[in-house]
């Protein structure tokens, strides 16, 4: 009862806080330095990302382990559509990232969603590898090296060029765009009767079963679209770096995107918003402080796992629970 | 067997020697596969933890021989060294990380565990460095039998097959034959049940893991010879390893067996016939199997 009060509470303070983190990010290039704005860039481009994975795991009830390799397939299009000596185009690229990452995730899809649990992590990170080694091996992924692109994708719709890819603030207001209409996206198709049958599989599946939803095609086209979703990011990532690699598809990169949704707390999307930008901040800390930043990531991540179960997201609700007088959680 | 021989002969792309050796490189590549996928299955199938650091056990377990054989100068030493310390190591871990996640969910279970990785390739970067590392095999073992002029079969890999087979056979009946066994099943079915009935559960656990671990571990030494010690070898193996579980049914012993030498074959014929696909044999095969059935190949037998 207690919870479901605090919950209509935030639902009314959330509209307003969202809308003012929107503003301040739209913002923020007029303040902030050349490199904070390619930084804040690349935390949006990952908290679409992460925003993609939030359909699956927090919606859907599917943890994949493999979610890079979308990620990937989008970044390549672009690494492989672009032309050697002119530029690609933004609005044929673009579309066309979400296609291929689309269809690989369909096609991995039909195999994936068959099964469940612990299978499916294993598996989906198993169908990632293998991505992988299809970049990494073959000459059509020219490689370990992967493809450098030479010129930045252009915007012109015919003679017209409503922004240009080349500057850097252009860039940032692009991708902001782009998290906004991903999330606002999500928040409608969430709330549309297949959004409502997808939340529905993930808290009782043999449920809705035997209330007669294809169970098997709702999950599909979630991993689908989730796929599709995190073409787009992958797209927007090879467009601010230039340059794409295998490394864009490795466990490492479906590893840390499900961090920052235990981060930011997953099932709410914002969760995964603020996941992004703890997961850059953390990073960025720790590199700071040694080379071997990976042993206080790691070392961290079994912290977060074994003191804060549920995420940082969890800490206020934990907090506002104990003043309440619910008692601690046992 | 014979039609498959003779498609080598009119291709001739293979005689019957270099099919041979083949095929024992591959029975001797699944059989190693097989000693850390059982320990993988049996984590998973007995306390119910998905396990993604199985791999660094491996990666852990290469390192000590090549450190420990520089140390001692005697493989056979270091391996037994190393077998005590991998066994310190999984009960530490179980004490430590391990006995927190077993009424967590899986992507609890999978985060912590992802952690694990990276402090551990990252512990193995700070001491051991970044550089590739070949150990060398023991003297005893250094010959090689001869099959035709040119053609000869090493004696270590040889005795790297007859280990893991005896390893098998050993797992096999400390799980279906001895009282610590029947406690590790009763264990897998019924936890509460088992503790109620005054079997020290933890202890058992415990036990599972450090089992787990010390076969993953031993793997990683006694393959350190072969396929010599390098950063990332750990995840490479826990890759392969997660569709040798798959493809074999999660918890099943007897499971992971046949599909590690499936694989182990899979792998090393897809890299002759098919070069060109030769990283992502294994995963097709399985996509086939899942496709066939996606619960694997075999049903959870007995823990």
């Amino acid at each position: 009862m207690t919870s479901a009060h605090a919950e209509a509470a935030a639902s009314k303070w959330r509209p307003i806080a969202i809308g003012g983190v929107v503003i301040l990010l739209a913002l923020f290039p007029l303040a902030g330095s050349a490199f904070y704005v390619e930084l804040v860039a690349k935390v949006m481009i990952l908290a679409i990302f992460a925003l993609s994975l939030d359909l699956l795991v927090g919606y859907t009830g599917l943890v994949s382990f493999g979610h890079a390799a979308f990620f990937g397939i989008g970044a390549y299009t672009l690494g492989l559509l672009s032309p050697k000596y002119e530029a690609a185009n933004f609005w044929v690229t673009l579309p066309a990232a979400m296609l291929f990452a689309g269809l690989a995730a369909f096609v991995v899809g039909l195999f994936v969603v068959r099964v469940k649990g612990i299978y499916f992590i294993m598996v989906t990170l198993a169908f990632a590898q293998m991505f992988y080694f299809v970049f990494h091996d073959t000459k059509f992924g020219r490689g370990s090296d992967g493809i450098s692109m030479n010129f930045k994708p252009v915007a012109a719709i015919g003679s017209f060029m409503p922004f240009d890819l080349g500057n850097a603030s252009h860039v940032y207001y692009c991708v902001l765009v782009l998290l906004v209409a991903a999330f606002a996206f999500l928040q409608v198709m969430l709330r549309s009767s297949f959004g409502r049958a997808l939340q529905g599989i993930r808290s009782n599946e043999h449920r809705m079963r035997s209330l007669g939803f294809p169970v098997y095609k709702y999950k599909l086209a979630s991993f689908t679209l989730a796929g599709a979703l995190a073409g787009l990011a992958g797209y927007l990532s090879a467009l601010q770096f230039g340059f794409v690699n295998p490394e864009l598809l490795s466990w490492h990169q479906s590893g840390n995107v499900l961090l920052m949704l235990i981060l930011g707390g997953f099932g709410s999307l914002y969760g995964a918003v603020v996941g992004a930008f703890a997961f850059v901040a953390l990073t960025e800390i720790f590199q700071a402080l040694t080379r071997h930043w990976q042993l206080l990531l790691g070392a961290a991540i079994i912290v977060l796992v074994i003191f804060l179960p549920g995420g940082i997201a969890s800490v206020a609700g934990r907090f506002r629970r104990t003043h309440v007088g619910e008692g601690n959680d046992a | 067997m014979h039609p498959t021989s003779r498609a080598w002969d009119d291709a001739d792309a293979m005689d019957l020697y270099t099919f041979l050796i083949q095929l024992l490189n591959g029975v001797q590549y699944g059989l190693l596969l097989f000693l850390v996928a059982s320990g993988l299955t049996l984590i998973f199938g007995i306390m119910g933890i998905i396990n993604l650091a199985h791999g660094s056990f491996y990666m852990v377990g290469a390192y000590m021989a090549f450190t420990l054989s520089s140390l001692t100068g005697n493989l056979f030493v270091a391996i037994i060294v190393g077998i005590v310390l991998s066994v310190l190591l999984g009960i530490v871990l179980e004490w430590a990380l391990m006995s927190h996640l077993y009424k967590r969910d899986h992507l609890e279970q999978v985060l912590l565990t992802y952690g694990l990785i990276l402090v551990f390739e990252e512990l193995r970067s700070i001491i051991v460095g970044n550089d590739v590392h070949g150990v060398a095999v023991p003297a005893i073992l250094g010959n090689s039998i001869p099959l035709t002029d040119t053609l000869s079969y090493p004696v270590y890999r040889l005795f790297m097959s007859g280990v893991c087979l005896v390893l098998a056979g050993l797992l096999y009946l400390l799980i279906h034959r001895t009282r610590v066994g029947m406690m590790i099943r009763a264990g897998a079915s019924n936890r509460e049940m088992v503790s109620a009935l005054g079997l020290n559960i933890n202890l058992v656990y415990r036990l599972v893991f450090a089992l787990g671990v010390a076969l993953a571990a031993f793997a990683g030494m006694i393959a350190a010879p072969v396929s010599s010690v390098y950063p990332g070898m750990g995840t490479q193996v826990l890759i392969i390893c997660f569709v040798v579980v798959v493809i074999g049914g999660i918890g099943s012993i007897w499971g992971a067996l046949c599909a590690a030498l499936l694989i182990g074959l899979a792998d090393t014929f897809g890299k002759i016939l098919v070069p060109e696909a030769a990283g992502i044999t294994v995963y097709l095969l399985m996509a086939a199997i899942l496709l066939w059935r996606p619960e694997g190949m075999f049903k959870r037998v007995g823990g």
